[in-house]
């Protein structure tokens, strides 16, 4: 049977947000690419080293952390917000897969020489973890994954949150490349992070706002539209691809095309309707 | 002096409309009901795996015979089995199945929580690498590889069609979904929510704690004197949540919860338990009651020196003598990312049975507990009924129930 159709939901505005590919690296490249204003980097960059963490950590940090940090940081910063006063929702299909990897080979071999370390870097959400240790905030912070779902189901917590509680959230999306066997069967490549803060009201620093809805009869995944959106399909967070390739061209041209249908289960999806923010904001960034 | 922080609103009190368990005690609620009445620790030494620690172990019989139905084969692996196991209990499927034809297959969420899902297939495949140096070809399947294996699986098996998501914040995970779906309920995004969790054993949990040295080489002895670490479990747990519109009925509520990080150590916690105590202070704000209303407290426990201390410490500062504060974890072990639901059961087998659990294998309790901690199971209502659960990363959460009349005099 089919039960009522829902128009539960909400709104939010995007007060921060951060991109990072290794052919990307920071928002302002990355939406002059996705509005064909500019080419990716042809040299990959160096991963980020964010500030956050001390030198040592810097270096050891594993890539996942080493990437939501980075973007993290880069949105919150931007979003005029304190760190400590925001939750988060971190979100990844697969989490850091070269500790996976290492645990596993170490497993199979030596298993009492794990590094303690590493293991507790193994946990969902060590990102989450650092971040929160490193900018001193208690407020709540989770850690989820739901395959190829994955950037719709974090999303969807963060909008959940954010209209819930009435409070600007933090969301972090970010995949690492498949190593080792592990490849084998993952399929994720390269480097893929963002950050996006999610708040209830429009303030003065709203670049983009969404009406969201829960649509039980997806068309299917949108696809990322520029070449430079397209060159990162392989990352397993490319999910987020098409909302952030909608951030970078608003405003929108306000028909049915700015209408994403972000995949949250195989016959549902978090329906999002682009919103005139209260004065033009948007062409400044 | 530490910045005020924004405190929660009430929530309405959500029903408990079904619930189930299955740990080393056995399948269903009435295994473990049936263990903390006689305070039986369900631990055995470990011989899980091909090179097992000395240690104690919460193993759960008969996965290794458990078979998924075959349209389900492609998910095969230890945790799923688990979760499939889990699932017969209390006839648990046969209340989803009826929450589904009450308000439509995408009207409800599926909220698992799982610290490794089915890693131990990952650590399988690599200990059977072909000549490539692939995984083989018999265990290969990319939605088992991944932490989404466990909420794809349980979607699929009850054919489910609402958001669905696997939290995985390591020890807090399946405690945290009761706040997500509060969350979906809330704002009307879905009209039920199978929340749980399912974790199994596997090398990466055994010998990692073992790295950090927080293995016991003895069964688990939660806040003893001279407690020497944890024992680790497997287990699976399962509810489903409702809003609170169908009427008067004798159903046990979620009254609040509460979320917080510790912001000090990936796997240390916070030594004057400042995390833990921000999400008692926000569960009790949800649940619009005072720390003096709480009968019982399902604490962490885990019989690490550390936590053991600093929970200890929140909870002779914070209540009465006569709350009845006891872990249950010398009966699961510490069942890791299900340890959320399956105390969360705990809880509410004390609601609705009137069996306040004590501590098993606990013998001298450590001088820094307070007259809450007690070793020794009692008989006792228990109207409102806490359960804590604190992860890696700092994360932390504390789940408030009570008796539904309980919900409905607060």
């Amino acid at each position: 049977m089919s039960g009522p159709q829902s128009p539960a939901g909400g709104a939010f505005f995007v007060d921060g947000i951060a991109f990072w590919a290794p052919t990307l690296p920071g928002w302002e490249h990355a939406r002059a690419a996705f509005r064909g204003e500019a080419a990716p980097l042809e040299v990959a960059a160096q991963r980020p080293a964010p500030e956050l963490l001390a030198a040592a950590e810097r270096r050891r940090a594993p890539d996942t952390v080493a990437l939501a940090l980075e973007v993290a940081a880069a949105a919150v910063r931007e979003s005029g917000c304190a760190a400590d006063a925001l939750p988060s929702i971190f979100t990844s299909a697969h989490g850091d897969l070269a500790v996976n990897d290492y645990m596993c080979s170490t497993l199979a071999s030596q298993p009492t020489l794990i590094s303690p370390t590493r293991f507790h870097n193994s946990v969902h959400n060590a990102a989450a973890g650092y971040w929160t240790i490193a900018t001193g905030c208690r407020e709540a912070s989770t850690a989820v994954s739901a395959f190829d779902a994955s950037f719709g189901a974090g999303l969807l917590e963060a909008a959940s949150q954010c209209s819930a509680d009435a409070r600007p959230v933090l969301l972090v999306a970010f995949d690492v490349e498949a190593t080792g066997a592990l490849a084998s069967v993952t399929q994720s490549t390269g480097l893929l992070a963002c950050a996006l803060v999610v708040a209830p009201e429009a303030s003065r620093r709203s670049i983009a706002a969404f009406d969201w809805t829960l649509a039980d009869d997806p068309v299917g995944a949108p696809a990322a539209r520029s070449a430079a959106a397209q060159s990162l399909a392989g990352n397993a967070m490319s999910g987020a691809l098409p909302l952030l390739e909608a951030i970078a061209t608003m405003p929108s041209s306000g028909d049915d095309s700015d209408v994403l249908a972000l995949p949250l289960a195989p016959s549902l999806a978090l329906r999002l309707v682009p919103r005139a923010l209260p004065r033009a904001k948007t062409t400044l960034r | 002096m530490l910045p005020a922080l924004p405190v929660p609103a009430p929530i309405a009190p959500l029903r408990i409309a079904a619930y189930t368990v299955t740990s080393a005690a056995g399948v269903g609620k009435a295994t473990l009901l049936a263990a903390l009445r006689e305070s039986r620790s369900a631990l055995t030494p470990n011989d899980f795996g091909p090179t097992p620690l000395a240690t104690w172990i919460g193993r759960v019989a008969g996965l290794e015979s458990t078979l998924l139905p075959r349209p389900l084969a492609a998910w095969d692996c230890r945790n799923d089995r688990l979760a499939w196991l889990g699932l017969q209990g209390d006839g648990f499927i046969d209340a989803v199945h009826a929450a589904r034809e009450r308000h439509g297959a995408a009207r409800v969420a599926v909220v698992l929580g799982t610290s490794t899902s089915s890693i131990g297939a990952t650590e399988d495949a690599y200990r059977a690498l072909d000549a490539d140096g692939a995984f083989p070809a018999d265990n290969r399947n990319p939605l088992v590889h991944t932490p989404h294996s466990l909420g794809s699986f349980v979607r699929e098996a009850l054919a489910l069609e609402g958001p669905c998501v696997t939290v995985s914040t390591a020890c807090s995970s399946s405690a945290k979904v009761f706040a997500a779906a509060e969350r979906m309920l809330r704002l009307g995004l879905v009209d039920a929510a199978l929340v749980g969790g399912v974790d199994t054993l596997c090398g990466s949990v055994l010998f990692g704690f073992n790295a950090l040295q927080l293995v016991s080489a003895e069964p688990c002895r939660p806040f003893d004197a001279e407690r020497s670490g944890i024992s680790i479990g497997e287990a699976a747990g399962f509810a489903l949540l409702e809003r609170d519109d169908a009427g008067d009925d004798a159903a046990p509520r979620l009254l609040g919860y509460g979320e917080s990080s510790d912001a000090h150590h990936m796997s240390t916690p916070h030594p004057d338990g400042l995390g833990a105590e921000r999400a008692l202070d926000d569960a009790l704000a949800r649940a619009g009651i005072d720390a003096a209303a709480v009968d019982h407290i399902n604490l962490h426990g885990t019989a690490s020196a550390k936590n053991d201390e600093v929970e200890a410490a929140l909870v002779a500062r914070r209540f009465p003598a006569t709350t009845h504060a006891s872990s249950t974890k010398g009966v699961t072990g510490h069942t890791l990312g299900a340890a959320g639901i399956v105390e969360a059961a705990a809880t509410l087998l004390a609601i609705e049975h009137g069996w306040k659990p004590g501590t098993v294998n606990t013998r001298v309790l450590d001088p820094v507990c307070g007259p809450q901690l007690r070793t020794a199971g009692v008989a006792g209502r228990v109207r409102v009924g806490l359960s804590n659960s604190f992860g890696f990363g700092g994360n932390n959460c504390v789940l408030v129930f009570a008796a539904a009349d309980a919900a409905a005099r607060r």
